[in-house]
């Protein structure tokens, strides 16, 4: 066999793709529609009960050739060339009717977000036995009798009853289960598995994770497992496929991916968290101080910050870490006097900041600056680069004309960006560049504070690592210090110097980072600690066992 | 950033038959072949070289009476619009930005207001004030600013919640920056479409009071009015009903070309450039 | 108590309330406003006693507040108020004409609802397809045509060219069902034309949006027929949208019935509101405006219960 794996341990041969090319007719705004190619010649096999993660950043193609195994394209996208041979037949040669036959039966499907892919008007129960009913393959009673041992298998709460509740009755987490349950019903000989813990918080992932692993294990239910993560899909996947602007890159056993990859975006992604950062120690006088803030949404009695006190340093670096729910965004929004709070006091640069927004003078309005998750839309659209990051320099600064423009371009080039940029507008950037600008937009003010809310949540590893460097590079030049608000722990372990761990509106855990990622740890910091996946075989099994407390989601 | 060649054919034909009416309202003593009022001929003279579009129900030139006709028309619609929408759009767009006691009690008036049909209030209130064309012009233009208040509020809230509005908060940017700098350029799309659907509404109001004889009073009339004077003929078989009715429906059609494409052009807020 | 009877009774509850505002903004909209009612019935040549004399009677002397309360005793009682120019007890006037109305809007209803939501079915499952654009062409066109078009275009064609309605719609007590039928079927076209558009266009969007939701996507993996993917899985969630779209419709339909009344001459409660408008006879205004607001807000807020009661969040709370 000429492929790049050996095949030869493998069993039977349950789907081949060849040569996939997969289309889709896009319409940008003002220009003539045009026919792009998101999937380029990617061929594929996988043999029964095996596991095969498809891995890339957004734009690699993976969802679509995922779906391409069911002859489903999204949208406006069309399989144009190739073959997709399932057991033994051509599926696109069987016309519609062929299709629903194998959709549901022989091949199911999981999708990223289950709230939206449950039916709101139907019992979960009538949802998951529909597909087995539709084809026959189970009498109502059998299809529910083996739903329930599904439940119980992906350790759902309350099996025999969870099914006569609705989609809106149950958690994120535990709707996802519910969907696998659903996909393996009706006993499919492949799963396509797309992104289906990405929407979760890293401490519920894991139980979903090993949920679905077991699933698969006990059923020998063959899967494709669409994934950004490395460190998920080597928990699941037997091989790796890396495709990248819908071709492919790498494929190999998942040993060899992680531990010896042979091109050199696949060593990019493996070693994407590896930045090196040297902690620094507290210095005298902190340059913000949080002293026993609390604070609460419109006069409501749920507190959604509880006596949280942290400090942070001139040109360094605090990261709050939290899931969903945390109360660490709402910190930032205490922090910059968005959300007045009810009880404690913030020193910065030595003066007491007003708790309202209106009542804060302008030069602590400068020195301490935000930027935010989502950078399109923290950018006006109808605005220029040169306009966004020239304001903050006419407003401060009074810089007009020529003088603002030179500071433009300077600002422009610390971010690694041309002078080309200045006439762009947002949208005519990419995500990375995105970031950039906004971060060139906090510079001009010359702070002393940037609060940053998952400026990297939102971005490809690469891109993200990318915007990573730059801002320690930035940091180092300027010394400017960081609030960085983060759910992702391994970007803490790169940049943090000293880390604030929340829990429910409390601060559990804080200090510098060595202290606060050395044991003992406190049950929460554990859990979280042990969550965060790791690009290592068999992590999974380790985390799951070494357990103390349950996770949120459960 | 306006190219010709990809404005669609729809787009041409509002434009033009938009531009044609303007055009015959502006001009209206310099182009219609008699004097206003002038009576020229026999009641219902059918279509001819002297009559293109016949004569009405006192011998009057269709023709020329179409065009005065539309004169008053565009006019009083063009005002109506012009006061709801300064009135619906500043009141919204204030009320999305301060919010508060202020934005509450707007909107609860609003409610209000449209809970009852315009058309139906619009008769109360006529059925007290005098039918000149001030009055006119002020219950159509107050009673449809609710809808454009409505609009300027959603799409201002919409926008005001962005982080890009946060960011010019924190900035420390005054209020007027914010309304104008920050939030208007990117309301701008739907209002100018909605401006569009509002013209044609005060055309069919107008038109529909004129029917109704609350409108426009004789010796003027506008389409409607003509509708209304001429509509006895009908069950004679004469058509000349027919003509102001068609006018008002080619007008409405050909606005509403517009403002599909104004609103198709630029829907989202991805496009930076199409805004121009 | 359910959450669900308690929005649903916090809904009626509001329409209420908002009637009574609306009574009094119809009340303030005729008497606070400038504008001399013993004036302007009585014309710019009344002496002085007579135009006393009238306010008198018409109670004009009381404060406003007075009068409000008076005119409102009356309404919750079923009294309507007297006519200024006929004497005649509105109440007594108004029910056959009311009746009248009901008969006209009912027949558009069921002829344009149903077409409606099969012309938007149409249209989803054809979409962006010739019958779609042709759909949405029409819906342009009807949008934009003014109510008395469409009415004299019908009456020039079905009633003077080919003869075959009458032209002008009259009915009375004792007219037998099938001559009433006929009578109506010029109005009632012209109503269905009238509302047909946007309640399609509506449908469409309501379709649209549900058809495009995840679930169908799931549905659809799952291998069902297209047939089932609407019968289970979109219709259940599209029902909601469509009542409202519906109910929304039913309230313009009952506004567009003033003008298609007064060009057939139909005596229902437009005609009565319009010729009554420019006598200035404002009892008359009022007690009519009153009743049409009421049909149009109960509308409304069977509308937003029909929301209410199809929502499975609200129906099945956690």
């Amino acid at each position: 066999m000429a492929d790049a794996v050996s095949h030869a341990d493998a069993g039977e041969l349950l789907l081949d793709i060849r040569n996939l090319k997969i289309e889709a007719t896009v319409y940008p705004p003002g220009e003539d529609p045009r026919q792009v190619t998101i999937v380029d010649g990617v061929s594929l096999k996988l043999h029964k009960g095996k596991v095969l993660g498809l891995i890339g950043e957004s734009g690699a193609g993976k969802s679509t050739i995922g779906l391409s195994s069911m002859g489903y394209g999204r949208g406006g996208v069309k399989i144009t060339g190739g073959e997709v041979i399932l057991n033994g037949r051509d599926i696109l040669k069987g016309g519609m009717s062929g299709l629903r036959k194998l959709r549901g039966r022989e091949v199911c499907y999981v999708a990223q977000s289950a709230a939206a892919a449950f039916n709101p008007s139907h019992r979960l129960m009538d949802q998951v036995v529909e597909a087995a009913l539709r084809h026959g393959t189970a009498t109502r009673k059998e299809a529910e009798r083996r739903a329930v041992e599904l439940f119980r298998k992906l350790s759902l709460p309350n099996p025999e009853t969870i099914g006569r509740r609705y989609p809106h009755q149950v958690s994120g987490g535990q709707l996802q289960r519910v969907m696998t349950a659903m996909a393996l019903c009706s006993e499919p000989d492949l799963i396509v598995f797309d992104e289906p813990t990405t929407a979760l918080d890293v401490t519920t992932q894991i139980d979903v994770l090993a949920a679905i692993k077991d699933a698969i294990r006990d059923t020998g239910v063959a899967a494709l497992y669409i994934t950004h993560d490395l460190a998920v899909v080597a928990q699941v996947a037997d091989e790796i496929m890396v495709l990248r602007h819908g071709k492919l890159v790498e494929w190999g056993k998942t040993r060899q991916i992680i531990k010896e990859p042979r091109q050199e975006y696949t060593n990019a992604l493996v070693s994407v968290h590896e930045i090196e950062h040297q902690e620094k120690p507290p210095r005298d006088t902190p340059i913000l101080s949080v002293k026993n803030v609390t604070a609460a949404y419109g006069g409501s009695d749920v507190k959604v910050l509880k006596d949280v006190s942290v400090d942070i340093y001139a040109g360094q670096t605090l990261a709050v870490v939290g899931e969903s729910g945390s109360g660490k965004s709402t910190l930032a929004r205490a922090i910059t006097g968005l959300l007045p709070p009810e009880n404690g006091t913030i020193e910065f640069a030595g003066r007491k900041l007003s708790a309202r927004l209106d009542d804060r003078k302008r030069d602590d309005l400068r020195e301490l600056q935000m930027i935010y998750q989502m950078a399109d839309v923290a950018m006006n659209p109808r605005q220029t680069v040169g306009t966004i990051i020239g304001r903050p320099l006419e407003f401060y600064f009074n810089m007009r004309g020529r003088e603002r423009d030179a500071r433009v371009a300077e600002l422009l080039d610390k971010i690694e960006m041309g002078k080309g940029f200045v006439d762009r507008y947002p949208a005519e950037l990419s995500g990375g560049q995105k970031q950039r600008v906004c971060i060139a937009r906090a510079l001009a003010a010359k702070p002393k504070l940037i609060i940053c809310d998952e400026v990297t949540s939102a971005l490809d590893p690469l891109v993200a690592n990318g915007i990573l460097n730059l801002l320690l590079e930035l940091q180092s030049e300027e010394d400017v210090a960081y609030l960085f608000i983060t759910h992702d722990l391994a970007t803490v372990k790169s940049i943090a110097d000293s880390i604030a761990v929340m829990y429910q509106g409390t601060v559990v855990r804080y200090g510098p980072k060595s202290k606060v990622l050395e044991p003992p740890f406190d049950d929460y910091t554990d859990l979280l600690l042990r969550s965060v996946p790791e690009m290592e075989i068999g992590w999974l099994e380790k985390a799951i066992e070494g357990r103390r407390m349950e996770s949120a989601g459960n | 950033m306006l190219n010709l060649r990809r404005i669609p054919l729809s787009a041409w034909v509002g434009l033009i038959l938009t531009t044609l009416f303007v055009f015959c309202a502006v001009f209206a003593p310099w182009i219609a072949p008699y004097a206003k009022g002038q009576i020229v001929g026999d009641v219902w003279e059918p279509m001819s070289g002297q009559h293109w579009l016949g004569t009405d129900n006192l011998g009057r030139d269709l023709l020329a009476r179409m065009i005065y006709g539309a004169r008053t028309t565009v006019f009083i619609a063009a005002m109506a619009t012009a006061l709801s929408f300064s009135l619906g759009a500043i009141l919204g767009f204030t009320a999305a930005v301060v919010g508060g006691w202020f934005d509450t009690l707007m909107s609860r008036f609003v409610d209000l207001l449209m809970s009852i049909p315009t058309l139906i209030f619009g008769l109360v209130v006529l059925s007290v004030l005098p039918s000149t064309i001030l009055t006119l012009v002020l219950v159509m233009g107050i009673l449809d600013s609710t809808r454009v208040y409505r609009l300027s509020r959603a799409v201002a809230v919409d926008i005001n919640v962005m982080d890009f509005v946060e960011a010019a908060k924190l900035r420390g940017e005054g209020r007027m920056w914010i309304i104008f700098r920050e939030i208007l350029p990117n309301a701008l799309s739907p209002l100018v479409s909605e401006l569009g659907l509002r013209f044609i509404f005060a055309v069919l109001f107008l038109s529909a009071l004129s029917f109704l004889g609350l409108g426009v009073q004789p010796p003027d009339a506008d389409w409607g009015g003509m509708v209304k004077e001429n509509k006895e003929g009908i069950v004679f078989g004469i058509p000349a009903a027919l003509i102001p009715a068609a006018a008002i429906a080619a007008l409405a059609i050909s606005v509403n070309l517009v403002a599909d494409w104004v609103l198709n052009r630029t829907s989202d807020l991805k496009g930076g450039r199409s805004g121009g | 108590m359910s959450p669900i009877v308690k929005l649903v009774a916090q809904r009626i509850a509001l329409g209420v309330l908002l009637l009574f505002a609306v009574s009094v903004l119809i009340f303030a909209g005729t008497q606070i406003l400038p504008g001399d009612v013993a004036q302007s019935i009585l014309g710019q040549s009344a002496t002085p006693e007579a135009l006393a004399n009238l306010r008198q009677e018409l109670g004009l002397n009381d404060p406003a507040i007075v009068r409000y309360f008076n005119w409102l005793g009356g309404v919750l009682t079923g009294d309507l108020g007297t006519a200024l120019t006929t004497r005649q007890e509105i109440t007594a006037t108004l029910g056959p004409r009311l009746w009248n109305t009901l008969f006209l809007a009912f027949w558009a209803a069921i002829v344009s609802v149903p077409l409606a939501i099969l012309l938007g079915l149409l249209a989803v499952r054809y979409r962006n397809g010739p019958i779609d654009k042709a759909i949405s062409g029409f819906a342009l066109a009807s949008t934009s045509f003014p109510e008395f078009f469409i009415g004299y275009l019908l009456v020039f064609f079905f009633a003077v060219k080919l003869q075959w309605l009458p032209p002008i719609s009259t009915v009375y007590d004792g007219m037998p069902f099938l001559d009433k039928l006929r009578a109506i079927v010029l109005p009632a076209t012209a109503l269905v034309l009238v509302v047909l558009a946007h309640m399609m266009r509506m449908t469409r969007a309501a379709i649209l949006n549900v058809m495009q939701s995840a679930y169908i996507e799931t549905a659809e993996l799952k291998g069902l027929s297209a047939l089932d993917i609407i019968r289970r899985h979109a219709f259940p969630n599209a029902i909601a949208p469509i009542v409202n779209v519906v109910m929304l419709n039913l309230a313009f339909l009952v506004v567009g019935v003033v003008v298609v009344e007064v060009i057939f001459v139909y005596p229902g409660m437009g005609q009565y509101l319009v010729d009554h408008v420019a006598k200035r006879d404002v009892p008359v205004v009022q007690a009519v405006g009153l009743v049409f607001a009421a049909v149009y807000i109960s509308l409304n807020i069977i509308a937003d219960i029909a929301a209410i009661l199809a929502n499975p969040r609200l129906r099945h709370p956690k």
